[in-house]
């Protein structure tokens, strides 16, 4: 997925450390840049905040899961040991779903359980493109490593930016191409 | 901002920068294998196929070729299944009740505690599958319609609980402990030279590039799935207790099981994520890693929920003789007296009085000490199991029928083929995988590293 158009300048900035990184993405916002993506080797605390990203929302998506792997735990048990063949287990009461419950609590426990991390590891993997074989999303091998891209989107002044990045603490300064995208 | 008060020893010691991390990590994966490498996973491989064959006898002529008998109808196969479920504890406890409670020391070990998990449950399944006899009837335990109409399973029974636990379990770990890996494995990619390996690690990471929105949803589905994962580790022992106290076997039917069962598991798992980290901080040189703070630290949870376990153990008796049940009190006085008397007591030496050495400091540093202790729980925890089965079972009600039994060589062979298995793919996996969660762990190296820390004084 190239992000690079014919009227859109990228230019990418190398830190080699996270607390750098993290004011530089805080300066360089500050003066009214817009930080396309940043590629880092591990989280950096404060850095979805310091870039602006909204707060994701796979956690409230796993709630629903977790809802949904309940809802078919209570529709198995209710058709298969209620409705379709109720069976005489034990003398433990078979006509109602209700009397019956207990006796399913873990089936309903472990479908929920087993729904919502599934699925939302689904929907993680979904979301953020990754799938065996995609080619790396990182630009710049180095960045699984010690190292950490920042990429600026250039508006204005070319040396401006330039000075800016450099004032940061940017340790290599290069603009975006086919090659490094 | 990454300030960690000075009185916490430092979790990473020595002068490290985040590439020497990459690079130790990187290092076994990356170089071949220690002579010692050879020599173990070749007597494992020996002990696996011993165990294929086997499991093959026994589907061939069946359980018949077990040491079971009319009374004792459950031994070994059952025993070996609790064992490696109960083993296959630690892992998840380590990477999701640790992640909960912020225990950071959890980050260099939850790798390969959660790939000993995985292993150890694999092995546990292989146990009901093959006792089924008829293992190609084995999707029956499905709730799938089958060729005689729509007879579905029973949601009632136990046996089926456990059968949703296990595979929730195995999944759901297998999938956490995959979505930690694939930032490491992009790691390995991108210093990969070799065209095969870089192709292989290529589809193993995904493409992972360490986006900011990406890191952001990876802790946050690490997070979930920690939560999600806690109380189902938690659950999936209790139902397998409830295999035993739903039934009406004297020695069985107790309350007390889910929470000693579950004391027991956590018990057994990190006696075995000990025996295995002690071995892998040695043969690839993870010392800075794996610090004696780790095994210091996994020597108290061993201690304990060991002594979680003795008291369950007392608490057992005295109830038996509290109920005024003649039978149940029978059992356990048959346990601690009676032929099995050497199980019963081998059980309480290695669980309950063994872990109270860990009670001195010396002792619960000493990495040989540990060693030797994590392989006695562990042999404890087996006794643990034959004792709960067999000795409940081999004096029934009528006194005819009593019995006793003995493994033939299948039930041996089996056992030890799945501790061949079990090491097997744990080598095979500790050449290939990176050992040490190392994405997670460089997040604090500049709170918990030795020369950080220093900085800050």
């Amino acid at each position: 997925m190239s992000s690079t158009t014919d009227h859109k300048v990228i230019i990418n900035a190398l830190y080699d450390d996270d607390d750098v990184l993290l004011k530089g993405v805080k300066d360089v916002r500050a003066k009214g840049y817009h930080v396309e993506e940043v590629y880092s080797p591990f989280p950096v605390h404060g850095l979805d905040h310091a870039m602006g990203l909204a707060p994701t929302r796979i956690g409230t998506a796993a709630f629903f899961y977790g809802l949904l792997g309940l809802s078919t735990a209570i529709a198995i048990t209710y058709w298969m040991m209620i409705v379709d063949w109720p069976m005489n287990i034990g003398g433990k009461p078979s006509f109602t779903w209700g009397y019956n419950m207990p006796a399913f609590v873990p089936i309903m426990f472990e479908l929920t359980v087993f729904f919502a991390a599934h699925l939302m590891v689904w929907t993680f993997f979904f979301r953020n493109g990754i799938y065996p074989g995609r080619k790396r999303l990182n630009p710049d091998p180095r960045t699984t490593d010690d190292k950490f891209l920042m990429e600026v989107e250039l508006t204005g002044d070319r040396e401006e930016l330039m000075t800016l990045l450099k004032e940061t603490g940017a340790i290599e300064i290069s603009e975006k191409t086919d090659q490094n995208a | 901002m990454h300030y960690e008060a000075p009185i916490r020893e430092p979790l990473i010691k020595g002068d490290k920068s985040y590439h020497d991390i990459t690079v130790e990590v990187a290092r076994p994966i990356e170089t071949k294998a220690p002579r010692s490498w050879w020599l173990v996973f070749s007597l494992s491989l020996i002990a696996f196929l011993w165990g294929v064959g086997c499991i093959l006898y026994t589907i061939g002529v069946g359980i018949g070729t077990w040491g079971l008998n009319k009374t004792v109808g459950w031994a070994w196969d059952i025993t070996n299944f609790v064992w490696w479920v109960g083993i296959g504890h630690a892992g998840t406890l380590i990477s999701a009740i640790l992640l909960l409670f912020r225990q950071k020391w959890r980050m260099s070990i939850n790798r390969s505690a959660e790939a000993m998990t995985i292993f150890s449950v694999i092995q546990a399944a292989l146990f009901p599958g093959i006792h089924m006899g008829r293992i190609w009837m084995a999707y029956f335990v499905f709730p799938i319609p089958n060729q005689f109409g729509s007879l579905w399973v029973n949601f009632n029974s136990p046996l089926l609980w456990d059968v949703f636990a296990i595979s929730t379990y195995f999944s759901v770990s297998l999938v956490f402990w995959y979505v930690g890996l694939i930032p490491d494995f992009a790691m390995i990619r991108d210093r990969a030279v070799k065209p095969i390996q870089k192709h292989i690690y290529k589809i193993l990471s995904f493409g992972w590039g360490g986006k900011a929105k990406h890191w952001q949803r990876f802790e946050e589905v690490s997070l979930v799935l920690a939560g999600l994962a806690t109380p189902l580790v938690l659950s999936v022992h209790t139902i397998v207790s409830m295999d035993f106290a739903t039934s009406v076997i004297p020695g069985w039917h107790t309350t007390i099981f889910p929470p000693y069962f579950v004391a027991g598991a956590i018990f057994s798992g990190f006696a075995m994520v000990q025996t295995l980290l002690i071995i892998v901080r040695k043969l690839f040189r993870m010392e800075h890693y794996i610090t004696i703070q780790h095994i210091e630290m996994m020597n108290i949870i061993i201690m304990l929920t060991g002594s979680i376990v003795g008291v369950a153990y007392i608490t057992e008796l005295f109830i038996a003789w509290y109920s005024g049940v003649e039978y149940e009190q029978y059992a356990f006085l048959n346990r601690a007296t009676g032929p099995y008397w050497w199980a019963y007591w081998s059980m309480m030496t290695c669980n309950v009085f063994s872990p109270q050495f860990m009670w001195f400091k010396k002792l619960r540093t000493s990495l040989m000490f540990t060693f030797i202790i994590s392989i006695v729980v562990n042999i404890g925890m087996w006794f643990e199991r034959f004792v709960i089965i067999v000795t409940s079972l081999h004096r029934d009600y009528l006194p005819s029928s009593w019995s006793m039994f003995s493994p033939t060589f299948v039930d041996i062979g089996i056992f030890i083929g799945t501790i061949g298995f079990f090491f097997v793919l744990f080598l095979l996996y500790a050449r290939s995988f990176p050992v040490i969660a190392q994405a997670e762990l460089k997040t604090i190296l500049k709170s918990s590293g030795e020369n950080y820390k220093k900085l800050h004084e």
